[in-house]
C-alpha cells in the first residue's frame, strides 16, 4: 500500500508542538517526500532511519560512509537494540546523498534556538554537541562523530520510538493494554491471550501512530546486541574481490583518464605539445586544464603511458619558493615574534602561568618540530563521472555524500538536484575523502577532473590518480613547531605550564590537558603554513599528543619521578584519566622491568571524547632505528557499541600513528612534494607491527569516538620509551631520521 | 594476441607486450578484485598467483604470464564455497577498508601452500603487503585460523 500521510507528519511540521517525531522533526517538510520514496511498496517508513517490511526485515538507513571503521554495522546495532529486533533480520542501506538524510539536522536543529530542547537532550548542549552540530552540516563521516551523534541522538531514539509504535498497534489491534504487550526478537506477543504477530505484520498499522519522543531507552544491563562483537555487514564482499570500490566502477563505454597536475601548489599549465600522446594506441583525447594535463584512453595503463610521454610546461608561480626548511624556520620565527610582541590567540588561560613559572624552583623549556604528512589511502583518489539525460552521475568513495554533491553541482554549473551520487566502497579515508566547503584546501581534484573529462566525452569517464599523483597532490597534515615551558616546585609538582604553537585546526579542544596545573596557558599563531591542509586521522591531536606528552615526560625526568607515577600524581581531578593510566600500567606490567634491551614509554590523550592511555615497549636495532615490540592501550570511551570493531580501530589507529612516528614525513622542496610512492614514504608492515593489547573501561561517561583516538598518543609513547632506553630525548619526527645508538642524524638516502 | 589463463578460463586478449598483468586483469578482463596500490611492486595490493608463485601483477607484463595458470582473488572459491583462507579472514574479521585484502589473502594462500604451519617469523617474512588501516593483528590471527583448518 502507499504510504499514508498520517497526522504524525503534521505533528512533525509543528502543528502539535512538543510531540516530536524522532528523525523527522528537524528536517524541512519538503524533503519528507523524498525520504518516503525510500520506503518500498507495502512497506512503512516508521522513522527516518528505519524501514520495516512485511517480511519482517528491518532495514536501517545509515547516513554515514563505511571506510572500515564498522559504522555500517554499529549504527544499526544501536537502533536494533532499542527496537528489540532479531539481528538476523536486520539489513543496512547507506542513505542516498539527499538532504532528507543529512545526519546533522537532528543535532543542529535542537541547538538552533528555534525550538525547545527536548528532555532527552537536556544537558548535552555543551561544547561537543555544538561542535557536532557545526561539523554535521551534511553527511560528514569524520571527527569520530557517527556513533556519538547519529547513533546516540538518532538511532537509539528512532529504534525506541518505532518499538513503542509497534507495541501500540498490537495493543489496539488486540484490544489489550499496551503494558501487557511484549516486544522481543522482532515479534509482538500478548501472553494472557496467546496472541502474537511479527513486526512486519504490524508495521503498516504502527505507522498510523505518533512517533513518541520520549519512548524509554533500555538499560545497559538488558542489552543483547550492543556490546557484543557482531560481525560486520561489509566484510564478506571484502574477502572475495566482489566489493566495488570507486576505482572498480565499470560502466558501458567507459574511458579512463590519467592526470598530471601542476607539481607546485597553485601553479598553472603554460603549454603542452600533445602530439606524443595522441599518436599512441587507445588514446581518445588530451585535455589541457588550467593547472592539469589529462589524457583519456580506453584503459588506465594506456592513459598513464601516454601521459608519461608528454612534457608539459608549468608556470610554478609563487609556491615554488617554499621548502620544508623555510616553512619550519618561518614557524619558529612566528613563535619568537609572537612571544616578543605578546601577540597570541589563546585556547585557554587559567591562573597566571608566566608568574607561576617565574616563581618555580626550576623551569624547563623545549621546542618540538613535526613534518608534513600525507594520508596515503591504499586506494588512490578517483572519481567516475557521466553526463546522462541532463544529469551528472558521480561514483566514488566519499566521506560526505551531500558535501560532494554540492561540490560537484558547483563544478558542473548545474543544480544539486541534478547530481546523483553513487557511493562506492572506500579504500581508506583518514580524512582524505572528506571534502568540505568549510575546509578550503580540501579540493576534490579527482572529481573536478572527472567532470571536465566527462564533459569532453560522450560517455562515462573514470579519473584515477596514480600513487605518485595521489601522494604529491594531497592536502596534508601540517608541519608544526611548538615551544613548551613549565616550572617545577620544590616538591616536584608542575607549577605553571605554557604551550605555544603554530596553526590551529580541529578539534578546538586539542590542547586541553587533564593534569592538575592551576596556572596554565595554551596559545598559538596562524598564517605560517602555505601548503594545502586537510584533516588527517585525529587531526590536531597528532601534533599536540606528541608535544604535550613528550614534555610531560621531560618534566617527570626533571622531577626525578617515574613517568607514570608523575602523571598519576597530577590527575587528582580526573578520575577517568587516572583509571585509564592505572589500567594500562597493570596491563604492561609497568612496575616490572622490561625484557633485556627494551624499555617502555607511556603517553595519554583524551581525543574525540575517548581517553586512551598507551604504553609502548621499544628496542633499538643494529641499524640504529627503533623497533616497537608491544603496545598496550587502555581505552575509556564511556561505552562500547561493538567491541570487535572498536578494538580494530584502536589497534589500527595506533599503527597509523606508529607509521607517522617511525617513518612519516612529506618534504617540500621548491614547492614540490619530494616523496612520490611507498618506497619514499614507508609504512609499518606486518614485521614492524607490535603485538597489541587493548582493554576497555566502560565508565558510563558520554559516548566517545573510536576512529581517531588511538592515533594521538603513539608517537609520544614511543619517544618516551626511546628516552628511557637511550637517554636521548628526540623532539622531532620521524624517528628514522636519527641514529638512536649515537644521537646523530642518519643522512637521508 | 596473448592467451591469459585466469582462474582456469582462457582469454585471448589483444594488448601491448608491456602492459602489466594488473591492467589486463582490471581494465581488459574487468576483474577488479585485484587492486592497484603503487605500480612499483612495493605494496602488494595487486598480488596474484602465477603457477602457484606469489606475484605482484603490477610489475609483470601480461605477456610474461601467457599460458601460465593465473589465480586471482575471484578464483579462490570452489563454486559457492569460500577458500579456507577467506573463511578465516571472515572469522577473524580482518578487513577494515578492505582494499589491500585481496592481495593479503593471495599472499597468505601462497604462504600456507608452501608452509602449512608458519611461525611468526615466517609470517613476517611472507606477509610484506601494506595495510594502511593497520589490520595486521587480525591478519595474523586469520592466518593462524586458516593454518589450523584442514
Amino acid at each position: 500500500m502507499a504510504f499514508k500521510p498520517t497526522r504524525r507528519f503534521f505533528i512533525w511540521s509543528g502543528v502539535a508542538a512538543g510531540a516530536l517525531v524522532v528523525g523527522y522533526a528537524l528536517t524541512p517538510f519538503s524533503t519528507l517526500g523524498r525520504a518516503r520514496q525510500i520506503a518500498g511498496k507495502g512497506e512503512a517508513m516508521l522513522a527516518a532511519w528505519v524501514r520495516i517490511a512485511p517480511d519482517n526485515t528491518v532495514t536501517v538507513i545509515v547516513p554515514h560512509s563505511e571506510m572500515g571503521q564498522g559504522v555500517h554495522t554499529s549504527l544499526p546495532m544501536m537502533l536494533a537494540e532499542e527496537l528489540d529486533a532479531d539481528w538476523s533480520l536486520v539489513r543496512m542501506e547507506q542513505a542516498p546523498a539527499d538532504i532528507a538524510f543529512a545526519n546533522g539536522g537532528l543535532v543542529r536543529g535542537f541547538l538552533a534556538g528555534d525550538m525547545s530542547v527536548p528532555s532527552f537532550l537536556s544537558g548535552t548542549t555543551d561544547f561537543i554537541s555544538r561542535k557536532a552540530a557545526e561539523m554535521m552540516s551534511a553527511q560528514v563521516t569524520g571527527g569520530s562523530m557517527s556513533i556519538r551523534t547519529t547513533g546516540v541522538f538518532g538511532m537509539r531514539r528512532t529504534g525506541a520510538a518505532a518499538r513503542a509504535m509497534l507495541v501500540r498497534a498490537a495493543a489496539e489491534t488486540w484490544n489489550v493494554p499496551e503494558a501487557e504487550v511484549t516486544a522481543k526478537l522482532s515479534r509482538l506477543s500478548h501472553a494472557p491471550s496467546g496472541k502474537s504477530a511479527t513486526y512486519g505484520e504490524m508495521a503498516v498499522l504502527a505507522a498510523e501512530y505518533d512517533a513518541p519522543v520520549d519512548a524509554p531507552l533500555k538499560a545497559k544491563k538488558d542489552y543483547t546486541i550492543v556490546g557484543t562483537p557482531i560481525a560486520r555487514f561489509d566484510i564478506p564482499a571484502k574477502v572475495d574481490g566482489s566489493a566495488i570500490y570507486g576505482v572498480d566502477v565499470r560502466l558501458p563505454g567507459m574511458t579512463f583518464a590519467a592526470v598530471a597536475q601542476s607539481p607546485v601548489f597553485g601553479g598553472t599549465l603554460t603549454s603542452l605539445d600533445d602530439a606524443p600522446a595522441t599518436a599512441m594506441r587507445g588514446v581518445k583525447k588530451v585535455l589541457k586544464l588550467d593547472n592539469a594535463v589529462v589524457v583519456i584512453a580506453d584503459n588506465t595503463w594506456r592513459a598513464r603511458a601516454a601521459l608519461a610521454a608528454l612534457s608539459p610546461v608549468w608556470n610554478d608561480g609563487a609556491g615554488a619558493a617554499h621548502s620544508s626548511a623555510s616553512i619550519l624556520a618561518g614557524m619558529e620565527a612566528a613563535l619568537a615574534k609572537a612571544d616578543a610582541g605578546n601577540d597570541w590567540e589563546s585556547d585557554y588561560n587559567e591562573g597566571d602561568a608566566p608568574k607561576a613559572i617565574a616563581a618555580a624552583a626550576r623551569t624547563l623549556e623545549a621546542t618540538y618540530r613535526l613534518p608534513f604528512l600525507a594520508h596515503a589511502t591504499m586506494e588512490p583518489m578517483n572519481a567516475t563521472a557521466w553526463f546522462k539525460d541532463g544529469k551528472l552521475e558521480l561514483w566514488g568513495g566519499f566521506q560526505d555524500g551531500l558535501g560532494i554533491r554540492a561540490i560537484a553541482a558547483d563544478l558542473a554549473g548545474i543544480g544539486a538536484g541534478d547530481v546523483i551520487v553513487h557511493h562506492a566502497a572506500m579504500g581508506g579515508g583518514f580524512g582524505r575523502r572528506a571534502f568540505s566547503p568549510n575546509l578550503p584546501d580540501t579540493k576534490a581534484n579527482e572529481v573536478r577532473i572527472a567532470i571536465a573529462a566527462a564533459r569532453a566525452m560522450a560517455g562515462p569517464v573514470q579519473c584515477a590518480f596514480s600513487r605518485e599523483e595521489d601522494m604529491t597532490q594531497d592536502f596534508y597534515r601540517d608541519a608544526g613547531a611548538a615551544r613548551l615551558k613549565a616550572g617545577l616546585d620544590a616538591n616536584g609538582r608542575i607549577a605553571g605550564f605554557i604551550h605555544s604553537y603554530v596553526e590551529k585546526h580541529d578539534p578546538p579542544d586539542a590542547t586541553l590537558i587533564a593534569y592538575d596545573i592551576p596556572d596554565r596557558l595554551a596559545r598559538y599563531v596562524t598564517g605560517t603554513n602555505p601548503i594545502p591542509w586537510g584533516p588527517w586521522r585525529s587531526v590536531d591531536h597528532t601534533l599536540h599528543g606528541f608535544y604535550i606528552e613528550s614534555f610531560i615526560d621531560e618534566l617527570a625526568t626533571a622531577a626525578k619521578q617515574d613517568p607514570l607515577a608523575f602523571r598519576l600524581a597530577h590527575l587528582g581531578g580526573a578520575p577517568r584519566h587516572k583509571a585509564a593510566l592505572e589500567k594500562v600500567g597493570e596491563m604492561a606490567g609497568w612496575m616490572t622491568p622490561a625484557p633485556a634491551g627494551r624499555a617502555r614509554g607511556v603517553a595519554m590523550r583524551e581525543a574525540f571524547g575517548t581517553i586512551v592511555a598507551q604504553i609502548a615497549e621499544v628496542s633499538i636495532g643494529e641499524d640504529g632505528r627503533a623497533r616497537v615490540h608491544r603496545m598496550w592501550s587502555a581505552v575509556d570511551p564511556g561505552e562500547v557499541i561493538n567491541p570487535a570493531t572498536f578494538r580494530a580501530q584502536i589497534e589500527g589507529g595506533a599503527i597509523y600513528g606508529l607509521t607517522a612516528a617511525l617513518y612519516g614525513g612529506i618534504t617540500i622542496e621548491k614547492g614540490r612534494v619530494v616523496e612520490k610512492n611507498f618506497p619514499d614514504y614507508d609504512m609499518v608492515r606486518m614485521a614492524d607491527a607490535p603485538i597489541q593489547e587493548v582493554a576497555f573501561i566502560e565508565s558510563g561517561a558520554r559516548t566517545g569516538g573510536a576512529g581517531e583516538p588511538g592515533t594521538a598518543p603513539v608517537a609520544a609513547a614511543v619517544g618516551n620509551a626511546i628516552f628511557a632506553l637511550t637517554g636521548q630525548r628526540i623532539r622531532e619526527l620521524p624517528f628514522r631520521k636519527f641514529d638512536l645508538r649515537t644521537g646523530g642524524q642518519i643522512a637521508r638516502a | 594476441m596473448i592467451d591469459l589463463i585466469v582462474n582456469g578460463q582462457t582469454h585471448a586478449i589483444d594488448v601491448e607486450e608491456d602492459m602489466p598483468l594488473l591492467w589486463a586483469l582490471r581494465d581488459v578482463l574487468n576483474m577488479t578484485g585485484t587492486k592497484y596500490g603503487c605500480g612499483v611492486a612495493a605494496c602488494g595490493a595487486c598480488t596474484v598467483l602465477i603457477d602457484g608463485m606469489v606475484t605482484r601483477s603490477c610489475a609483470i607484463p601480461a605477456s610474461a604470464a601467457a599460458g601460465q595458470q593465473i589465480v586471482t582473488i575471484e578464483g579462490l572459491k570452489s563454486g559457492d564455497t569460500l577458500h579456507k583462507v577467506q573463511k578465516a579472514w571472515i572469522e577473524a574479521q580482518a578487513p577494515q577498508c578492505g582494499y589491500c585484502q585481496s592481495g593479503q589473502i593471495m599472499a597468505a594462500v601462497a604462504l600456507l601452500n608452501e608452509t602449512p604451519n608458519p611461525t611468526d617469523g615466517e609470517i613476517d617474512t611472507a606477509m610484506t603487503n601494506i595495510c594502511r588501516c593497520g589490520s595486521y593483528t587480525e591478519i595474523r590471527a586469520a592466518i593462524r585460523i586458516a593454518a589450523a583448518t584442514a
